[in-house]
């Protein structure tokens, strides 16, 4: 065996020539043209009005209307999330009855549409006069006007909120299937109790199923409440509404409002993504605590930690 | 409501046990898994059930802690039913809160460990103390480190179960039983989901558990662990007991065919 049958010949220089993807150059070309073309309208189409633009965005009313919203999205979400968690628990229980129950009400009140639910309870006296409670032996001890209680933002969450609860109910399932058996099981040996385990070991491991879920149905939820204008409820889009109704600059406040919801959506997706790593740290290699996840979530761009 | 005393002698229970069953039936639907199993476990011993897969074994162990309900038969923990109180010769189903208080304890080891997912593995030691017994978090603590050191973990107190190998979960899982201070173990298989080399270091941390004095009924298809700890080797087969005796004996003169034939397989 001689020497240059052992010896690897040196690697050559072969020269490699990349595959050429025309329709990705054309299909480029065709976007920055339309790119362009919108950018030009914008920039250039007087209906726009920027200027009016900038001077409705920090518009006292305008930001009456965008706390309305939010605190809308809020209580919605918070009263959605029980109710949901409830519903959920019933429709995974071993009697029939409030499985049926659940059943109807993710079947009824997620399938009728939002804005009927709304026009509905807003119109509720038309049905119910007056509640009172009544007591044998006692007496009525109060009645109320549903006139009276029933105002518009108090509709809006009753309805938007047990509609919500519907689709909560659905993620709140889905997150305790997800579970595996064994854990409440394993639970189950410690002699822990059914509460106990839902408390402790089901629901904390659901939530990394639920949470991403959660996340989309609040987004969805915010932009959601704007239907509230029909029952005049002072939200983000009927302050604009208000204003464009009197002075005609329709285009322009649109344009605010837009602005708003995307930027709270931006908010709350950045929320979205370190909640769901708060979640997931079970998965990691290295545990994160909540304090951690908090400096973390304030030091954009820069989440990979120094060796 | 039955005292332990009156059980032990209405079905002949003898002195000292720990785990007694007699004529134990387990169905499901139409399939009958367990057809009439008898069982006495004497406190301080180690029974060692072994079996083909199907023969009902597991099924035994997660009736003895009532995971599964029986269908027929008599089967006591420490002089008592686990699910039900004898009453004018009726069994009552108890209630949650002394359901709970009597697997409390009853330790159980998986096969599959069963950890906790989203606790570290002290966490998963100090949950049900705290929780189900009402122990302050500082004495869990301590006790917690403890087990962890005697299952040779010390460093992985803090360790997500994802980033342990599946002896050390099972170690942990162990010291997780062992921090309700049971009055027995059982053991679901617990060495058969772990890779052969970890097998050992699990082994290691049972036997000296059994020395220790603990009642342990194991699982396993480990037969040197059988032969070298158990104080008797019970093979189970298609839902009855085949053949019982002291395992060495058992072992090396198997007097059934079927155990002659299962021992061959797994030697």
């Amino acid at each position: 065996m001689n020497r240059a049958e052992t010896q690897t010949p040196p690697p050559e220089a072969l020269t490699v020539v990349p595959l050429r993807h025309y329709g990705l150059w054309v299909g480029t070309v065709i976007t920055l043209v339309i790119l362009g073309l919108v950018l030009k309208a914008l920039a250039t189409n007087p209906a726009f009005d920027w200027p009016t633009v900038g001077k409705y965005l920090f518009h006292p009313s305008i930001m009456r209307g965008l706390g309305q919203t939010l605190l809308l999205t809020v209580t919605i979400m918070v009263l959605a999330i029980i109710i949901g968690t409830i519903v959920a628990i019933m429709r995974l229980s071993p009697s029939r009855i409030l499985n049926a129950f659940a059943s109807a009400y993710i079947w009824f009140f997620r399938g009728a549409p939002a804005l009927i639910q709304l026009i509905f309870w807003f119109n509720l006296s038309l049905i119910v006069r007056e509640f009172s409670l009544t007591l044998p032996f006692v007496g009525t001890l109060f009645t109320v006007k549903t006139n009276d209680f029933m105002t518009p933002f108090v509709a809006a969450v009753i309805a938007l909120s047990l509609h919500e609860a519907g689709y909560m109910a659905e993620i709140v399932r889905a997150g305790i299937n997800s579970v595996a058996s064994g854990q409440t099981e394993a639970a189950g040996s410690l002699g822990m109790n059914h509460r106990l385990i839902l408390r402790r070991i089901t629901l904390p491991q659901a939530m990394r199923f639920i949470v991403p879920p959660t996340g989309n149905e609040t987004i969805n939820l915010l932009k959601t409440t704007s239907l509230v204008t029909i029952i005049a409820v002072n939200d983000l889009l009927y302050a604009a509404q208000s204003i464009y109704a009197r002075t005609f600059e329709t285009i322009p406040l649109l344009i605010v409002v837009a602005f708003w919801y995307l930027f709270v959506v931006t908010i709350l997706s950045i929320c979205q993504h370190y909640i769901e790593q708060y979640y997931g740290k079970s998965d990691q290699q290295q545990g994160v605590s909540m304090g951690g996840m908090l400096k973390r979530a304030f030091r954009f761009g820069r989440v990979a930690q120094p060796a | 409501m039955t005292s332990k005393a009156e059980n032990q002698a209405r079905f002949g229970v003898p002195q000292n046990s720990m785990v007694f069953a007699r004529g134990v039936r387990k169905s499901f639907g139409a399939v009958e898994v367990l057809k009439g199993i008898d069982l006495n476990v004497p406190t301080g011993s180690v029974a060692c059930v072994i079996g083909p897969s199907g023969s009902g074994k597991s099924t035994f162990l997660r009736c003895i802690n009532h995971l599964e309900e029986v269908s027929g038969g008599v089967l006591l923990v420490d002089g008592e039913f686990v699910g039900y109180d004898l009453r004018h010769g009726k069994l009552h189903e108890v209630n949650n809160k002394l359901l709970c208080q009597r697997r409390a304890d009853i330790g159980m080891v998986f096969q599959s460990f069963n950890l906790f997912s989203h606790m570290t593995a002290l966490e998963n030691l100090i949950e049900a103390p705290i929780m189900v017994k009402g122990m302050s978090k500082a004495e869990a603590k301590d006790k917690a480190y403890a087990l962890l050191e005697r299952v040779g973990l010390s460093a992985k107190a803090d360790s997500y179960p994802r980033q342990l190998s599946g002896g050390q979960q099972q170690r942990v899982a162990i010291a997780r039983a062992l921090a309700m201070n049971p009055k027995v173990l059982l053991f679901d298989e617990p060495t058969s989901a772990l890779d052969p080399e970890l097998v050992g270091e699990v082994l290691v941390v049972m036997r000296d558990l059994a020395e220790s004095g603990m009642t342990m009924v194991v699982v396993t298809h480990e037969i040197g662990f059988a032969r070298e700890v158990g104080d008797q080797l019970i093979f189970m087969d298609r839902g009855v007991v085949e053949e019982r005796g002291e395992p060495r004996e058992m072992i090396a003169n198997p007097q059934s065919p079927r155990t002659r034939e299962f021992l061959s397989h797994v030697l």
